[in-house]
């Protein structure tokens, strides 16, 4: 296999894009990442785009071809992949597999959402396509619904007040605010209290407005290209040193809600590929659907034991310039969750921060970076872990 | 080999007053929601057994902004059948404020509803129901 690195990446801002599609979405982060490897869309030899509901939001199938006509490609392959929340990861590790394979040596990998397309009451069926369609979806479940009930098995397990797991809870909010305010591609651009968290509906028990990530559209990309390529392109390529990919079935087949199975698979395959331990990792952008969400990641990913993950952010240990800088970006929850395009967000951050390009928000001296995409019941994960290839 | 316990025969045994599920042939384990082959072993090698409909609550939660076509607020639980597997569904005959802390642990016994079908729903849908019992 050969070695494979990321030349450049793309990202529009996220938000509500009331004015643009999310075709026209990903034609503006296809480009900005192809323009960033100094290419031309001619150079590209296959597109993996990533994309969850766009053909029942915008009625658009086929995306993926329009997607290469929109942005010039030669009729190249293009390949929609569709894995809720983790589409775009799992697009990014198919073209690290065809570039490490040596059939290819320049794909395009991102993707794109509209999800405010639809109204919420709308949207949220749509989401609810997720869970098993015929023995989970029919109980009214939702996406915050699900993570409503990792918190409540959470703090059962563990036998944490909910009181108390809230406020850790709100503490992740408050932290990805922050971060989120010093990124100007952030859906959420302020800093939050935790009065503002308290004080916020309630979505599903015991999770309310602010512990949820916004509605969003947007779109990334990113340039996945050989070590020879890489080296003619960039002074400072990525290099994709390891990924994991798993899945598992819908609520009512799993078991621990607190450890998903998918992650630990995931994260442990990305782990030995790459050689290197948790305690190696500098910077990591995790799938922080939900507050509950992140600090049961920062435990299924190894950072911190099971059940310490809630006082870890209280400590201040995933902030920037703590022990494990989580989410930079400021995550799903203030940056946005166009859920298609979250996983090539994730790369695109990771890359910038390994390149020390972040501003205000850089994690100083990072080295080697994780990412973590999360989609549907806990039932599609996947772990990209990125180095300096410099 | 044919689909065994089919969501159409699933739906037919909780309208006849039964909670339908498959026992492996091979490791003796319960399977439920069905699917193609056993949840513990893989094998296809199973048989068609009704299940006892007595459950206990894993986890749960109340949803407040729900899905088109649905009600809030919403109760919906995972219990674990005495058998072994573990089901999604609603509580009912509750104050949705009681559905807190305090449910987890607690023993119910499981029905079901009929869920009109939507325009993604390929036809009506079906809910199992979860009733606390004392």
């Amino acid at each position: 296999m050969k070695e494979v690195f990321i030349a450049g990446v793309g990202m529009t801002k996220f938000g509500r894009w009331e004015t643009k599609s999310q075709l026209e979405l990903f034609g503006e982060a296809a480009m900005d990442a192809i323009n960033a490897s100094r290419l031309k869309p001619r150079d590209i030899q296959a597109l993996f785009l990533g994309n969850s509901v766009g053909d029942m939001d915008e009625g658009q199938t086929v995306m993926a071809s329009h997607a290469a006509r929109e942005i010039g490609l030669q009729n190249v392959p293009a390949t929609r992949l569709e894995g809720a929340c983790s589409s775009s990861s799992i697009a990014i590790v198919n073209a690290y597999m065809w570039v490490a394979s040596g059939f290819y040596d320049v794909v395009l990998a991102g993707g794109c959402e509209r999800n405010t397309a639809s109204p919420t009451p709308l949207a949220t069926r749509i989401m609810n396509t997720g869970p098993h369609h015929r023995y989970e979806g029919p109980t009214g479940i939702t996406f915050p619904g699900m993570f409503a009930m990792m918190a409540h098995m959470y703090a059962h397990k563990y036998g944490i007040p909910l009181n108390k797991l809230k406020e850790a809870m709100a503490t992740v909010a408050i932290k990805n605010h922050k971060n989120g305010a010093k990124n100007p591609k952030a859906h959420f651009q302020k800093e939050i209290t935790y009065e503002d968290v308290y004080k916020s509906i309630m979505v599903a028990t015991p999770l309310q407005l602010y512990d949820c990530c916004p509605i969003s559209d947007g779109a990334a990309a990113v340039v996945v290209v050989s070590s020879d390529v890489a080296k003619n392109l960039t002074s400072k390529p990525v290099q994709i040193v390891g990924f994991g990919q798993a899945s598992a079935g819908g609520l009512s087949t799993q078991r621990d809600y607190t450890l998903p199975i998918a992650r630990d698979v995931s994260s442990r395959m990305a782990y030995k590929m790459a050689g290197l331990t948790p305690q190696q990792i500098d910077v990591c952008e995790l799938h922080d659907c939900f507050t509950i969400a992140e600090i049961v990641a920062t435990e299924g990913l190894g950072f911190f034991k099971p059940g310490d993950g809630w006082q870890a952010v209280m400590r201040g240990d995933t902030q920037i310039g703590g022990k494990i800088p989580i989410n930079p970006s400021g995550g799903l929850k203030a940056k946005g969750h166009p859920v298609g395009a979250t996983g090539a967000a994730q790369a695109y951050e990771i890359v910038n921060q390994l390149r020390e390009e972040c501003g205000p928000r850089q994690v100083k001296g990072a080295r080697i970076g994780m990412t973590d995409t999360l989609g549907g019941p806990y039932a599609s994960i996947v772990n990209i872990i990125l180095k300096r290839g410099w | 080999m044919e689909y065994k316990l089919t969501f159409e025969k699933f739906r037919e045994g909780l309208r006849g007053g039964k909670l339908l599920g498959l026992k492996c042939n091979e490791c003796k384990g319960y399977t439920a929601p069905p699917q193609k082959v056993c949840s513990q072993c893989g094998s296809e090698n199973m048989d068609i057994v009704e299940l006892s409909k007595n459950g206990e609550i894993q986890t749960f939660t109340v949803i407040n902004v729900v899905p088109e076509g649905f009600k809030p607020p919403l109760p919906v639980a995972v219990a674990a059948l005495k058998e072994g597997p573990w089901l999604m569904g609603n509580m009912i005959d509750i104050n949705p404020d009681d559905v807190n802390m305090d449910i987890i642990g607690r023993k119910v016994s499981i029905g079901y509803k009929e869920i009109p079908g939507d325009m993604f729903s390929a036809g009506d849908r079906i809910a199992l129901t979860f009733k606390l019992v004392a």
